[in-house]
């Protein structure tokens, strides 16, 4: 089986003005179809810059991008269109990723009328699949003649999730997706999503800081720092043998309960 | 307390624009015709606030005077803004090297005086009502150049920018589709209050000669002619000097209300 994703010796340098900042420095990884990725790293290890290149959202300054063979980097964005029909985010926060002033319709069908994804999906009942995925994330069907901010923070990210889903993709990129929710409504997202990414047959990646969600969601993790990987493999063995000492901090940060006797 | 200021722009402007719309129908006399009515009349009847130096009722020229300035303001606000906010988003997609030096050619335009402006336009195409209002526009501009800049700038940071150009949007339809409602706000209040600026500006220009025509009211060059009088017929400059301030604070409320009104920081989040 040939891999989804190929990033080999990716470097991302931002210079503002005489400073520069190396956020993501020769980083080498592949996806496999069909696997469940965990990316961990605290803020400003360079997570959300990988996968902003990974989807073609921003130019490296050196190393490769290939998705299913084809380059990624460097391409003038209307030759894109097998990257945009397949490559979907859900980010962080709904409150600032989802359009205030668009109903829930047009937000979810925007990506149907990309021309980019047009070309690649063909003829499509827009109306339809709005429906259909709307239904899928359980909103209810008059959902979509509604703005966000009628709706709470769970449901606006199942309206995230409902837009990435829309042109039916391979990959998913869940950037920090259930970081700011709150607790008792992260766990219904969470599950929805991997249920979605289990019936779909999606490939993952999942941006978290958290290692222990991380743990319940991906059968294997890179552990990013300061731009680099420091660590990667199993989920589990990062959980019970970790090799680098960040990876260990990053554990051992995990807030732990016990029953106060 | 924010609330009221807005209701009493909204009234100011809202009489600023009944008086124009008055004199489409009815002026109380002939606003532009020298009549046989005595010259420098204090306000009484039937003249009720009186008569200019040309025996030219003064509350006709007045109402008549609010066409002018609303005329002005529409125009040179609605150059201003079909300029200023394309390029203010421009300013805002371009590369930082681009960007820089938009700006720095806005902040020059933004330095040159719109008097000096005028004068070079009037000199040129000849003082009239469009040059003053062409004059005005141009040197607006440069203020909807930088609120459209600094409110776009954080919409194209926003993740449902991200979104979208996840899935292949074209960059002028993220334009339309969400920069430009999420700017509106900030553009309308700029308008407001640059919508005051040139209801200003219209009236000085006439009062040096270099806007509205002598046979057309309008309320700056009402003062100036008031002015020659001052000292003998003070009471001439009090009329023209009131509908001037009212329009001005007028809109410059409404701009300052509608700025707290729709403040994010006030609305509610939730």
């Amino acid at each position: 089986m040939t891999a989804l994703f190929e990033v080999h010796g990716l470097t991302r340098v931002y210079t503002t003005g005489r400073r520069s900042v190396v956020a993501l420095e020769d980083v080498s990884l592949t996806v496999e179809p069909g696997q469940r990725l965990g990316i961990v790293g605290e803020s400003g290890s360079g997570k959300s810059t990988l996968v902003r290149l990974m989807a073609g959202l921003d130019r490296p300054t050196s190393g490769t991008v290939h998705f299913g063979g084809r380059p990624v980097s460097g391409v003038p964005e209307r030759q894109l269109g097998f990257l945009r029909a397949s490559v979907q985010f859900v980010f962080q926060d709904p409150r600032s990723s989802l359009n205030p002033r668009m109903r829930v319709g047009d937000v979810v069908a925007e990506p149907l009328r990309s021309p980019l994804v047009r070309r690649e999906l063909g003829a499509l009942d827009q109306r339809r699949r709005v429906a259909e995925v709307l239904d899928a994330v359980g909103l209810p069907a008059d959902a979509a003649s509604r703005y966000p901010h009628e709706f709470s923070g769970g449901q606006r990210q199942r309206i995230a999730i409902a837009r990435a889903l829309a042109p039916s993709p391979q990959v998913l990129i869940a950037d920090e997706a259930v970081s700011a929710l709150d607790v008792s409504v992260r766990a219904h997202v969470l599950n929805l999503l991997m249920a979605l990414v289990d019936d779909l047959g999606l490939t993952l990646l999942f941006v978290s800081h958290d290692l222990a969600v991380v743990r319940h969601v991906c059968p294997d993790a890179v552990v990013l720092q300061g731009g680099r990987i420091v660590e990667r493999g199993p989920t589990q063995r990062l959980f019970t043998a970790p090799e680098h000492p960040y990876t260990a901090r990053l554990v051992a940060a995990i807030p732990t309960f016990r029953a106060r006797s | 307390m924010k609330r009221a200021e807005l209701w009493i722009g909204l009234v100011l402007v809202a009489g600023v624009v009944a008086l124009a719309l008055l004199s489409f129908v009815w002026t109380p006399f002939n606003p532009t015709g020298v009549g046989s009515a005595p010259r420098l009349a204090p306000p009484g009847w039937p003249h009720v606030l009186g008569t200019d130096h040309m025996g030219i009722d003064t509350f006709s020229r007045i109402l008549v005077g609010a066409r002018s300035a609303l005329y002005v303001g529409i125009i040179a606000v609605g150059i201003a803004a079909l300029v200023g906010v394309p390029l203010g988003i421009l300013a805002a997609w371009l590369p930082r090297w681009g960007a820089e030096g938009m700006m720095r050619a806005v902040d020059v335009a933004y330095a040159f005086p719109a008097l000096l402006l005028a004068i070079l336009l009037a000199g040129v195409f000849g003082a009239s009502t469009e040059t003053a209002m062409l004059a005005i526009g141009i040197a607006t501009i440069p203020a909807f150049i930088r609120v459209t800049r600094a409110g776009a700038l954080s919409v194209l940071a926003s993740d449902y920018v991200l979104a979208a150009r996840a899935s292949g949007t074209p960059v002028p339809v993220i334009a339309v589709r969400h920069v430009l409602p999420n700017i509106a706000h900030l553009v309308g209040v700029q308008a407001s209050v640059s919508f005051a600026m040139a209801i200003l500006a219209e009236a000085a220009l006439s009062y040096l000669g270099l806007g509205t025509p002598p046979t057309v009211p309008s309320w700056g060059r009402m003062l100036g002619d008031a002015q020659t009088y001052l000292f003998s017929h003070p009471g001439q400059a009090v009329w023209p000097g009131l509908a001037i301030a009212g329009a001005v604070l007028g809109f410059n409320l409404v701009g300052d209300g509608l700025r707290d009104f729709l403040d994010p920081k006030l609305q509610e989040v939730s």
